[in-house]
């Protein structure tokens, strides 16, 4: 029940790789992680979430404030490959229509 | 006929560790129950919303207290209560302060919280809320065969 997270480095962007769970305590160790990440000028962190089978709203809470953090740093934050249940966490409280939400494959993977 | 019911009461400190360890029992719990995939998923998001506000309160005010869960088992529902002894909360203050993004606004003015009580009343077919004596949340949620409710929110295939 814990979560593990990779950072790859890709020419354009910065990849960071969740497997496992997201909740009130794996989400301090997240938001701390990503916040450095995105704490570098300019910026493009893409997170992906395929390997996340479980989020609520403390991972919202982390999202959110990443997302703050990267647009005071002109950064980027851009989350993909959502399993269904965890995209509808997003759904119900809109805020898919706040964070840039994709499907795009990994390079070279 | 008569309501009867299984009860199943576990207890957990109230740290954010064990809130995995409740999602674990409840998933096992409800797959027996006969619920499927998405309903046990919203059920898991629903409960630890509750035991998140109820540890996280108990960390705010420096206590180590307890946490205390019910598991009420029919053969038409579930019903999870969550029992925080820990301190009040203001129902109307917090009820103020949930709810869905409608039109965003700036990323400066989004809310890093409050989404629990909105999330729970979103996924479960019932919420009931007692603050009299600490916290207690009630959700109940009925399995779909018996047709009392059906989950409007389309799950969405983007």
């Amino acid at each position: 029940m814990d979560l593990s997270i990779d950072v790859v480095n890709e020419r354009d962007k910065l990849i960071a790789v969740l497997v496992g769970e997201v909740d009130v305590y794996t989400a301090p160790k997240l938001k701390e992680s990503l916040l450095f990440l995105v704490k570098k000028e300019q910026t493009m962190l893409e997170v992906d979430m395929t390997g996340v089978s479980y989020m609520d709203s403390t991972g919202l809470g982390v999202i959110i404030s990443v997302l703050k953090a990267a647009k005071e740093h002109e950064s980027q934050l851009r989350l993909s490959n959502l399993q269904d249940s965890v995209m509808r966490l997003f759904h119900i409280t809109g805020l898919d229509k706040v964070i840039d939400i994709s499907v795009s494959i990994r390079e070279g993977r | 006929m008569t309501d009867t019911f299984d009860f199943i009461e576990m207890k957990i400190p109230a740290k954010a560790e064990y809130v995995g360890v409740i999602r674990l029992s409840l998933s096992g719990i409800a797959n027996r129950m006969g619920f499927n995939y998405e309903d046990i998923e919203d059920l898991k998001v629903a409960v630890s919303e509750a035991i998140t506000n109820a540890v996280t309160h108990a960390y705010d005010d420096h206590k180590e207290g307890e946490v205390t869960i019910g598991f009420g088992v029919y053969a038409d529902r579930i019903e999870v209560m969550v029992a925080d002894h820990g301190g009040s909360f203001n129902l109307e203050d917090i009820k103020g302060k949930i709810g869905p993004y409608e039109h965003v606004e700036t990323v400066e003015s989004l809310r890093e919280g409050g989404f629990g009580l909105f999330i729970i009343d979103a996924l479960v077919d019932k919420v009931e809320i007692n603050n009299e004596y600490g916290v207690i949340v009630l959700m109940t949620k009925y399995l779909q065969e018996t047709g009392v409710e059906v989950d409007a929110n389309q799950l969405s295939t983007r």
